[in-house]
C-alpha cells in the first residue's frame, strides 16, 4: 500500500438520477477510466467539507467504466451528495469488504432477496447472475418495497420480469387500488421459491428485521445457514479495519463483512444491541 | 570486561548520564513527572523532573501520589496516561484539500512530523500494550504508517516495578511486573541512598549502542559503572519475585473468552450501567483502546477542507451511530461491547487480548467500576448456569 488508504480519489459525478421521492443514484467517472469491484462491496463517498458515508455499489461489475451509488436522502452527508450535480467532484474510498458468494453459487439455485433500498447492494449480483445465466440453476428474485413509489429501478424490475428464465416476485407494504400486485411483507413470497434448499444459495439484503423473518422462513425451507447469506450493517468510518466503530462481535462488518453467511454470525445476530 | 557485560549497573547518581546519552544520541525524551496530582507522562528535560521519591496509591475510583520518603525514581506504577498517546496521538490531520473556482478539488496527505523519541519508564505491561499496538495498527492489511513511522523511531528505556499497585492484575493476562522483551534498555531500580543503583540490560542493538556510550561517556569513573554482580542479579530475581508476589491473581481472566462469550444476555450488564456513568474514561486511559473517529472541518469560506483524527470510544452514542438511531443506545450495551471486545473478541480480531492488566480503567473510573469484580460477577453467573442445567 503506497497510498494512504485513508486519503480519497476524486471523481466526477456523470449523472444523478432520481430513483424514488428520497433515493437517488449518483453514476461517476472513475478517476483511473476504469474501477473493478465484486457485487456486494461498498465505497466510501465524501463530500467536500461535509464528511464520509459508506454506500454499497450498485452499478454493474462487468461495465467497470462507470461507478454507480444508490443513495437514500437520510443524514447530512447523504443529503449533500443528493444536491450533486453533473460535474461536481467526489471522494472515494474503496472498493473494501467481501461481497456476495457468486462464485459459490454456481450450479445451484439462486434466491436473491431485497427489502427497500437493500436492492441496491444485491443489484450488481442480480445482473450478474442474468447476464450469466447459464452458471445457475433456478433463479429467484424477491422484492419487498413500503410503497409501489418506494420500488427502486422499477423499470429494470420489469425487464427482469420479463424473462422466462427467472422468478420475480414483488411486494409491497401498502398500497392504494392502483396497483395489482402482491400486498403484504416479503416472507410470504418465500414458500414460492420451489428451489432445491439443498443445493440453493439466498443473498439476502434489507433491514435487520427482514434478513431475521427471511433467515426463519428459508430455514423452513430447509436451506442451511451455511447456504443463507445477509449483508449487515454498523456504522463504518475508515472501512480498512481501524477505527473500531463497525465491530460486530469478533467481526469488524467493513473488513470481515458486510456479507457474512448466517451460520458466521448466527449465535450474535439475534443478541439485541450488539 | 565492562564492554561485554549483557548487563551493568550503574550509580544511581549518575542516571542523568544515561539520559544525556540518549538525548545526544538526538531523542526526544518522554517520561514520568508529577502534574495535577498524578504522574504523567509528557516531555522531560532531565533527571530532576522525574518523580524522585513519589509513590502512588490505587484502588478502584481512586488514585493518590505519596512522598515515599526515599530517593527512589519508579516507585509509582502506570498513572493516566498511556504511551498511546505518543504513538497514536489523540488527534491528528489526515489530509487537507483546497477547492477551486471550478469546485475541482485533490487531497493532499497531511504533513507528519515525527521525532525519534526515548520513551523513559516502560513498564512491562505497556510493552505488551505497545505490542498490541502494533498488532492492529501496524500488521495489518491497511498499515497506519502514522503509527508506523512513529514506532520505528521510538527508543524504549524500560522499568520493573517494584511496588505494583492494588490495580494490577498483569500476571493474570500472560504477563509480569519484569520487561522480558521489545525493549531496547531495561533497568530495575535497587536500594536506595548510598546503594541505590540500577541494573541495565540491553534488549536491542540501539540498546546496546547507548550502552556503550554511556560505558564511554563514563570511562574516567571505572567504579559508577560495573558488570552486574552476581549478588545484584540476585536481588533483581528478588525484586520480581516479591513483586509478582503482591499482585493479586484474577483467576476468572483465564476463563474471560468462556465467561463472556456465554453471557451476551446476562441482566448483569444492566447492574453495572446502574453505575457505569458512560464517561469513557476507562477507554481514554487504556493503552490499548484503539477506536478513532474522524471530524471534517472547512474553514469559513468554505474552500479549505480537513479531515482530521481523534481517539474515540465505544462508550459514546455517536459510535455506533447508524441511520435511524445507535445501535447500542443503552449504556449497558456500551459496557458489555467495551468488555467483550477487550477480554473476548479482541482474540477474533488480532489473535491477542485487548488487555495488559495496567487496572488503569479501574483506577480512573470515577464511580469505581473493577473489571476484575464484573468479569467474576459473570462467572458466577455462567457457572450456576452451568450447574442448573
Amino acid at each position: 500500500m503506497g497510498k494512504d488508504a485513508m486519503v480519497p480519489a476524486t471523481m466526477r459525478v456523470r449523472r444523478r438520477i432520481q430513483e424514488t421521492a428520497d433515493t437517488f443514484t449518483l453514476e461517476l467517472e472513475p478517476d483511473a477510466g476504469t474501477f473493478v469491484f465484486e457485487p456486494g462491496q461498498f465505497n466510501q463517498l465524501y463530500v467536500f467539507g461535509v464528511g464520509e458515508v459508506p454506500i454499497s455499489i450498485s452499478g454493474d461489475a462487468a461495465r467497470p467504466s462507470v461507478l454507480v451509488h444508490t443513495i437514500r436522502d437520510v443524514g447530512t452527508v447523504t443529503h449533500a451528495l443528493s444536491k450533486l450535480r453533473k460535474g461536481d467532484t467526489v471522494g472515494v474510498r474503496g472498493p473494501y469488504g467481501r461481497g456476495w458468494p457468486m462464485e459459490e453459487a454456481r450450479g445451484k439455485d439462486v434466491i436473491l432477496a431485497a427489502g427497500g433500498i437493500g436492492l441496491a447492494p444485491l443489484r450488481p449480483s442480480i445482473r450478474h447472475v442474468l447476464a450469466n445465466r447459464d452458471d445457475y440453476e433456478r433463479v429467484v428474485i424477491f422484492y419487498g418495497a413500503r410503497t409501489p413509489e418506494d420500488m427502486l429501478y422499477p423499470k429494470e424490475l420489469i425487464k427482469w420480469r420479463s424473462r422466462l428464465d427467472a422468478k420475480v416476485s414483488v411486494t409491497v407494504d401498502r398500497a392504494d387500488r392502483s396497483w395489482h400486485g402482491n400486498v403484504g411483507v416479503i416472507t410470504q413470497l418465500v414458500s414460492a421459491a420451489r428451489t432445491n434448499p439443498s443445493n440453493t444459495i439466498a443473498m439476502v439484503c434489507g433491514p435487520e428485521i427482514m434478513m431475521h423473518y427471511m433467515q426463519i422462513h428459508l430455514a423452513r425451507l430447509g436451506v442451511p445457514d451455511e447456504a443463507i447469506f445477509v449483508s449487515m450493517e454498523r456504522n463504518m468510518k475508515c472501512a480498512i479495519g481501524r477505527c473500531g466503530h463497525c465491530q460486530y462481535g469478533g467481526d469488524f462488518i467493513c473488513r470481515d463483512g458486510p456479507v457474512f453467511a448466517f451460520s458466521e454470525i448466527a449465535r450474535r445476530f439475534r443478541v439485541r444491541a450488539l | 570486561m565492562l564492554q561485554h557485560a549483557e548487563s551493568v549497573t550503574l550509580q544511581a547518581g549518575l542516571f542523568a548520564q544515561l539520559l544525556d546519552v540518549l538525548k545526544n544520541d538526538g531523542y526526544r525524551l518522554i517520561g514520568p513527572r508529577v502534574r495535577n496530582g498524578a504522574v504523567v507522562y509528557d516531555d522531560i528535560a532531565n533527571v530532576n523532573d522525574l518523580p524522585r521519591g513519589i509513590s502512588d496509591e490505587q484502588s478502584p475510583g481512586r488514585y493518590r501520589i505519596a512522598s515515599s520518603g526515599s530517593d527512589r525514581m519508579f516507585d509509582y506504577v502506570v498513572g493516566p496516561t498511556s504511551w498511546k498517546r505518543f504513538l497514536y496521538p489523540p488527534r491528528r490531520k489526515l489530509w487537507e484539500a483546497t477547492r477551486d473556482d471550478r469546485g475541482a478539488w485533490q487531497p493532499e496527505p497531511a504533513a507528519d512530523e515525527c521525532q525519534a523519541t526515548a520513551f523513559i519508564g516502560v513498564r512491562a505491561c505497556e510493552i505488551s500494550a505497545i505490542r498490541i499496538l502494533d498488532r492492529v495498527l501496524n500488521e495489518s492489511a491497511y498499515p497506519d504508517s502514522a503509527y508506523a513511522k512513529r514506532r520505528r523511531a521510538t527508543f524504549i528505556l524500560a522499568v520493573g516495578c517494584a511496588v505494583p499497585a492494588a490495580t494490577c492484575f498483569c500476571t493474570s493476562v500472560g504477563g509480569g511486573p519484569s520487561p522480558e522483551a521489545d525493549f531496547d534498555i531495561a533497568l530495575t531500580e535497587l536500594g536506595t541512598g548510598d546503594s541505590h543503583r540500577f541494573v541495565l540490560r540491553a534488549g536491542s542493538e540501539t540498546g546496546r549502542g547507548a550502552l556503550r556510550r554511556l560505558t564511554d561517556h563514563l570511562s574516567l569513573k571505572p567504579t559508577a559503572l560495573q558488570a552486574t554482580s552476581e549478588a545484584d542479579q540476585r536481588a533483581v530475581d528478588e525484586q520480581v519475585r516479591r513483586s509478582v508476589g503482591q499482585i493479586t491473581a484474577v483467576p476468572a481472566m483465564g476463563r474471560a473468552r468462556e465467561i463472556l462469550g456465554a453471557s451476551l444476555r446476562s441482566d448483569h450488564w444492566e447492574t453495572v450501567a446502574d453505575r457505569c456513568l458512560s464517561c469513557a474514561n476507562c477507554t481514554m486511559a487504556c493503552p490499548t483502546c484503539f477506536c478513532v473517529d474522524v471530524e471534517d472541518v472547512t474553514d469559513l469560506t468554505g474552500t479549505h477542507a480537513e479531515r482530521w483524527q481523534q481517539w474515540d470510544s465505544c462508550f459514546t452514542l455517536s459510535h455506533s451511530y447508524l441511520h435511524g438511531g445507535s445501535v447500542r443506545k443503552t449504556t449497558a450495551s456500551r459496557y458489555r461491547q467495551w468488555l467483550t471486545h477487550k477480554l473476548d473478541t479482541w482474540h477474533d480480531q488480532f489473535g491477542t487480548s485487548g488487555c495488559v492488566g495496567c487496572g488503569r480503567c479501574i483506577t480512573w473510573c470515577p464511580a469505581g467500576i473493577d473489571i476484575r469484580d464484573e468479569l467474576a460477577t459473570l462467572d458466577s453467573e455462567v457457572s450456576e448456569e452451568a450447574k442448573a442445567t
